[in-house]
């Protein structure tokens, strides 16, 4: 039981067509494991976590992603969700006119396959929110509808534990935040991870939140590629270095 | 332009010298056919509606009337019939088009409903009004006086297969408090061309909810003036054009009394190829309307390729001395972004849809203030969105 991706190679559309931006990935995430995938930008970090998830944009064009055995090309979208994935995304889009409140709702049946007991969901609900530090009138409000950035982040979190998926992809969730935030928003990633079975994958361009996420693996892409891994001293190094050497590297490869 | 005096509407109106505001007329000489290019008519497909222009009497049958009206009025509520002439009927609404003034010149009785003065109704009064063939006119005028300081709400639901005009003049007077609720649920071939005119009273509020979901061609015209100050008229309206659905709605809101509201909120959600929304909302403000305030505004959400809206706000003002005015209209697309993002929590695509357009219009459902209609209502739209973009789970 586990997340695999196999020398998985991804398109993404364009308006002069398909250009590819993944050009052969592997990883394993185990259940219980925090991995984190660092890059610099264009490195195609966020195109992996779209291409997972089943944005219509990005076509997987050859190698496979499987979630605990089920291929994920052959899911659609909801398919994906309902099979145990998240994707935290970067830019939650606003949907005026669906509460908060509706949505959570649906979207809770929807993953469970039955409506959550109200008694119960409505406490949960604004625990959830509490402990992101949202406050309950966010409940009526319109989905991400005028949230700050900040908020939008949190948000997504509320929704990570409320649905608590097997897997989750945090596409770069610490981007944006001030110190206060980004503690809320990882207090909230541990929780998860805290339940012992749950993997994760975390994007970032910053090591900062792996200050406060601490990651069992550390994956370095640059131009579609991994190109180095290693345990938590590789992000350590990674604060003092940057990404110009392995740019380089790849460029002279390339 | 020359001025004909409109002996009915007793003064109140200044002529308007406007292209949007044809001179209002009961002799149909005055309503020569229209090609399509005239300004209130360019939107509107012309060769479909074009049954509705001809001078065509009521194609009942024995037994059998091209549309059957059931009215149910609780207790306190007179209903009874006019002749062509009999006041009140003509004291409000001058035909404004030809199909206006051909529905009076084709309806010998008209539906007269009185709510006496000082009465409260609390049940709603309502009218079934079923067309039974696609091919028959039936030619409405209907008067409703909302006698001063009493209250009623009013719920009209048309269904069937019809070719119907219908003109329905309110007159809210003063003090009284009406809600006056249309709901267009058509078969898909019927043709309906309203008009519906309030005047408004002194401190009196009207409201006036449109609803149109069926028909193949439907074209309303909504219209209020005032007969005094203090008046408040909200004119609410959802819609929802299927592919080769043509809905257009036409407001027209005269500030013709100081210190007088108005309040114009129009959604509509559009579907499939050559769906067609039309919203037109004209709102003048004269010289004595001082202390108005006004505020229009037109939502659409476009759900795929090849459905079109058209959203006209007009702000005729005459005076500064205003409390507020304003109008906005916009065009929203419900896009693969947020389908994406719905979906990726699981949601799926028809229910993702269904979510989006039910908040878009219960947004604006919540805001008529009657529990009893509001519930009617949601169920309504929740029947539409089924049938239109598929079933909840």
């Amino acid at each position: 039981m586990s997340l695999v991706i196999n020398d998985l190679h991804v398109d993404v559309l364009t308006e002069d067509g398909p250009k590819q931006i993944l050009k052969g990935v592997n990883l394993t995430i185990n259940p219980g494991e925090v991995h984190a995938i660092m890059g610099p930008n264009g490195s195609g970090k966020s195109t992996l976590a779209y291409a997972m998830a089943g944005h219509p944009k990005y076509q997987m064009t050859s190698g496979s992603v499987t979630l605990d055995g089920k291929e994920l090309n052959e899911l659609s979208v909801d398919e994906r969700a309902r099979a145990g994935l998240f994707l935290a995304m970067q830019y939650p889009v606003e949907v005026p006119g669906v509460s908060v409140s509706n949505f959570l709702r649906t979207a809770k049946t929807a993953i469970d396959g039955e409506a959550p007991k109200v008694r119960t969901w409505v406490k949960e609900v604004n625990q959830a929110m509490g402990a992101l530090g949202l406050d309950s009138s966010f409940s009526g409000r319109s989905l991400n509808e005028g949230f700050s950035g900040g908020e939008k982040k949190r948000a997504e979190i509320v929704q990570l534990q409320l649905l608590n998926p097997k897997y989750a992809i945090l596409d770069e969730t610490d981007s944006g935040l001030d110190i206060d935030a980004l503690r809320v928003v990882a207090d909230g990633v541990n929780r998860y991870t805290g339940q012992g079975d749950r993997g994760v994958l975390l994007i970032t361009h910053y090591t900062r939140i792996l200050n406060y996420i601490k990651p069992d693996f550390v994956h370095v892409y640059v131009d579609g590629r991994v190109v180095t891994e290693g345990g938590p001293e590789l992000a350590a190094k990674l604060e003092e270095t940057g990404y110009d050497a392995y740019i380089a590297a790849a460029r002279a490869n390339a | 332009m020359t001025i004909t005096e409109v002996p009915n509407v007793a003064g109140a109106i200044e002529t308007l010298e406007s292209h949007l505001h044809p001179q209002p007329s009961f002799d149909l000489a005055d309503h020569p056919s229209p090609n399509g290019r005239e300004e209130v008519w360019r939107f509107t497909p012309m060769r479909r509606i074009a049954p509705l222009l001809e001078e065509r009497a009521n194609e009942d049958r024995e037994g059998d009337p091209a549309v059957a009206f059931t009215l149910n009025a609780p207790d306190g509520v007179e209903a009874s019939t006019l002749n062509r002439g009999q006041a009140p009927r003509g004291t409000v609404l001058v035909p404004g088009d030809r199909p206006a003034a051909l529905a009076d010149l084709g309806c010998e009785d008209a539906l007269y409903v009185r709510i006496p003065a000082n009465t409260e109704v609390a049940e709603p009064i309502r009218l079934e009004i079923e067309g039974r063939d696609a091919g028959r006119r039936s030619n409405a005028v209907h008067v409703i006086v909302a006698e001063p300081n009493s209250k009623a709400t009013i719920v009209y639901r048309h269904s069937g297969s019809t070719q119907q005009l219908e003109n329905i003049e309110i007159d809210v007077r003063d003090g009284a408090n009406l809600t006056f609720v249309s709901l267009q649920d058509w078969a898909d071939d019927t043709l309906h061309a309203a008009e519906h005119t309030a005047r408004v009273g002194r401190d009196a509020t009207y409201r006036h909810v449109n609803v149109s979901f069926g028909g193949d061609v439907v074209r309303m015209h909504t219209n209020v003036y005032y007969d005094g100050p203090g008046g408040s008229a909200e004119l609410f309206g959802l819609y929802f054009a299927d592919a080769g659905q043509h809905i257009e709605h036409r407001l027209f809101v005269d500030h013709n009394a100081p210190h007088t509201k108005s309040n114009i909120d129009y959604r509509g959600a559009l579907q499939g190829q050559d769906a067609h929304a039309v919203w037109i909302g004209d709102v003048v403000i004269r010289k004595v309307a001082e202390g108005i305030e006004t505020y229009e505004s037109n939502k659409n959400l476009v759900l795929s390729e090849g459905a079109r809206a058209d959203s006209v706000p007009n702000l005729e003002i005459e005076t500064g001395e205003i409390a507020g005015a304003g109008h906005s209209s916009t065009t929203g697309r419900f896009d693969d972004e947020h389908l994406f993002y719905l979906t990726s929590r699981g949601i799926d695509p028809v229910e993702a849809k269904r979510l989006v357009v039910m908040g878009f219009f219960v947004d604006i459902i919540r805001r008529i203030g009657i529990p009893d209609v509001e519930e009617r209502l949601v169920a309504e739209v929740e029947r539409e969105l089924a049938a239109s973009v598929g079933a909840a789970k």
